[in-house]
């Protein structure tokens, strides 16, 4: 059978064998929980409780701030500690509201016991999709209610679940597709029904047969298609994933908006589906604790705001002397250098690298082989974006496109040189962006 | 050899020569009469500059900075580089009186490998501010040098070198002050300081004295025994960071004796004993 995929990218190992086949453990409530008031992209939310207040598991204690906004659920029933700056992932302190757990986990009463589907309205769903706080949960934690509210003369055709999975290591949202499969086809069929969209795909990395199985089972009789996918990199980016799914073409520097597809992760569509179910709003996520660095990979479900620190010791702690922590997968995870740092809504696990799989390259100048331009999805010059950024040539990069760059990873990956293209670019981008902010 | 070849000879170069005369002509009057007539002065101006096209002055080297002062957009003092400036002053006819003191870079941090706590080892891009951008560097102390010498490789005069402690050092003969340095750094350490006055606070860190006293050994921590000390109310401590005025610094070395972290650093001028009994 001929698979659907995109044009180039590449094929980094899947690592994935470790932690695929272990079901989802449930870790300990843990003694304390920090929840940044910045989890997603946009406004930070603005914290409804006071120091020293008791609140309850599911509680809202965040209002969301404007539209690009969500609120914020106590995960574990306690009292509020502080409400001071935090480490974050983004290696800046931010703040965040500190629970200390009474250990009785009680459901607050405020929430309902789940939602029937089909009494809702499009309007309902699009305001319980943003009092459920839910954002993309594949990492970018973008809002996911602002999907559903397209631009005038747009209509959403398709709504479209990312289950590839193409980070390595990652398998969260694989052993979810397996396990929560009727969560995750409800969440669909309300975003289909929010977006008033006539047909839902599930796009699905062949890597993850019992996936596909389980879920091409629980579609029967549903406007919902399976898309069995290849396996290849960057196969889950947005763009990518609506190339392979409906062979249409998001322009450069437009939303998907624009080809009649709204794209969410089936970590969001289980979240949704949950809370239809039995009124939980996101207060937990599942993550997967993997790398060669760890004792005990797993896939576990956590509490949001839990520590990286609890969730590595839960695994057994580390394997040897840890070389490198990272948030989410190997491609795009930003390393972290402190084990104090809470999960986030849009952290999709722990990857522990030993010492020995880290090492400092020492890289050369671009040798023109041009596998770069062969692997990018985007169709941009890296080896060109890369010297431009290297030697300060701002104006050039950014007529080449710089800016398009969603930095996946794959000339980094593949080039021969060892050139770190995507730390180059990322310091281009931010340069540009500054000086753009700078004269307006 | 027929004659007819010979012909052809002869009149290839008489056409040659003839298209070569009137040409020639044509370009010498042409040369004259449609002439851009520029200001001789630009020419000299431009001879008496550095000619290091640093860049230093704003405008793009050093022929473009001779354009200005000859069209009397800036003053003739505009190159930050040149030490004397009365040779350009006497092309444009005038006279300067009091050239302006000379200035040299001056890194203000003295947390290097040895003093500064770091928090992770950065394996990446040997760039300060992609550094800076990755999670706000590798060093504890988020005002201090982050070492990856962004300042040493935009310094046209090869003047500030990385010594092995992983801190920029500034070579005084050779810097020339154009200034490059200071916007190279993306934690804008290096100021342009006095040539001749050499105490300073080697330290930006406004955090309170416990904070700094975690991420480094020789950080300020605003504990004001300078500014008590200091005979010509040259220190000031805002925000828990001491600071020179090096206009009233008479460099008497109190400071630099009493300073307990020996942030302050300079060399003690040998009047001193002179100074202390005034």
């Amino acid at each position: 059978m001929h698979l659907r995929t995109f044009r180039k990218g590449i094929h980094p190992p899947g690592n994935k064998e470790k932690t695929s086949s272990l079901p989802v453990e449930i870790l300990p409530l843990p003694k304390q929980v920090v929840l940044p008031l910045s989890q997603h992209i946009g406004a930070p939310s603005e914290p409804l409780v006071s120091v020293g207040e008791q609140v309850m598991t599911g509680q809202k204690i965040a209002e969301a701030k404007g539209m690009v906004s969500v609120p914020l659920h106590a995960s574990i029933s306690g009292k509020v500690v502080a409400i001071e700056p935090r480490p974050h992932a983004s290696g800046k302190l931010v703040p965040a509201i500190v629970i200390e757990s009474d250990g009785t986990d009680q459901i607050s009463p405020e929430l309902a016991s789940g939602y029937n589907l089909e009494q809702l309205s499009a309007d309902q769903i699009k305001d319980l999709i943003r009092q459920a706080g839910l954002v993309g949960m594949g990492g970018a934690a973008f809002p996911t209610h602002v999907k559903y509210f397209p631009p005038k003369g747009k209509q959403i055709e398709y709504v479209i679940l990312n289950g590839a999975e193409c980070e390595p290591y990652l398998t969260c949202d694989h052993r979810l597709m397996v396990e929560r499969t009727d969560e995750i086809i409800l969440g669909l069929l309300a975003f289909m029904k929010a977006a008033n969209a006539e047909k839902g795909m599930i796009g699905v990395e062949v890597n993850k047969p019992d996936a596909i199985s389980a879920l091409t089972k629980a579609v029967e009789g549903l406007p919902i298609e399976i898309i069995p996918l290849q396996v290849k990199y960057p196969q889950g980016e947005e763009k990518m994933l609506i190339y392979a799914a409906t062979r249409r073409v998001v322009p450069a520097g437009a939303l998907p908006i624009e080809a009649g597809v709204v794209v969410n992760n089936v970590a969001t569509a289980a979240a949704l589906g949950g809370y239809l179910k039995n009124g939980r709003p996101l207060y937990s996520r599942v993550i997967t604790v993997t790398g060669n660095g760890i004792k005990h990979p797993k896939n576990v479900e956590v509490r949001l705001g839990t520590l990286v620190e609890d969730v590595i010791n839960y695994s057994g702690g580390f394997d040897g002397t840890p070389g490198r922590i990272i948030l989410g997968g190997p491609m795009t995870g930003p390393a972290q250098y402190r084990l104090d740092i809470p999960i986030m809504k849009g952290t999709s696990g722990i990857l522990v690298q030993t010492r020995a799989e880290v090492e400092k390259l020492e890289y050369a100048p671009c040798v023109r082989c041009g596998k770069c331009v062969d692997a990018c999805p985007y169709n941009l010059l890296p080896n060109y974006l890369g010297t431009f950024a290297e030697f300060d040539k701002l104006a050039e990069a950014e007529k080449y496109g710089i800016l398009d760059c969603r930095e996946c990873g794959s000339c980094t990956y593949i080039c021969p040189s060892r050139r770190p293209l995507i730390q180059l670019i990322k310091n281009a981008k931010s340069k540009i962006t500054a000086s753009k902010k700078k004269t307006g | 050899m027929e004659a007819g070849s010979l012909n052809v000879i002869i009149n290839a170069i008489g056409l040659l020569a003839f298209l070569g005369i009137t040409f020639g002509i044509g370009l010498a009057v042409a040369s004259r009469k449609l002439a851009v007539k520029s200001d001789p002065r630009i020419d000299e101006i431009e001879e008496l500059l550095p000619g290091a096209n640093c860049g230093g002055c704003g405008y793009p080297g050093c022929r473009g900075l001779a354009e200005a002062i000859v069209s009397g957009k800036v003053p003739v003092t505009a190159c930050p580089v040149t030490k004397d400036h009365s040779p350009i002053a006497k092309v444009m006819g005038i006279e300067v009186t009091s050239s302006e003191e000379r200035k040299i870079a001056r890194v203000r941090c003295a947390g290097g490998n040895k003093e500064a706590v770091k928090r992770f080892i950065y394996l990446g891009v040997e760039d300060c501010s992609a550094a800076q951008n990755l999670a706000g560097g590798p060093k504890a102390c988020a005002f201090g040098c982050l070492g990856l010498g962004n300042c040493a490789k935009v310094c046209p005069f090869g003047a500030i070198t990385m010594s092995d402690n992983g801190l920029p050092v500034v070579d005084e003969e050779k810097c020339t002050g154009c200034g490059l340095c200071t916007k190279a750094c993306p934690r804008g350490l290096i100021t342009l300081w006095p040539a001749g006055k050499s105490v300073t606070v080697l330290c930006m860190n406004q955090n309170k004295g416990a904070e700094v006293r975690k991420v480094c050994k020789v950080g300020c921590i605003g504990c004001r025994l300078c500014e008590k000390q200091c005979p010509t109310g040259a220190i000031t401590v805002e925000n828990n960071l001491a600071r020179i005025n090096p206009e009233l610094c008479i460099e008497c070395g109190r400071c630099v004796e009493k300073c307990p972290m020996k942030t302050i650093k300079g060399e003690i001028k040998q009047e001193r004993e002179v100074i202390l009994k005034k």
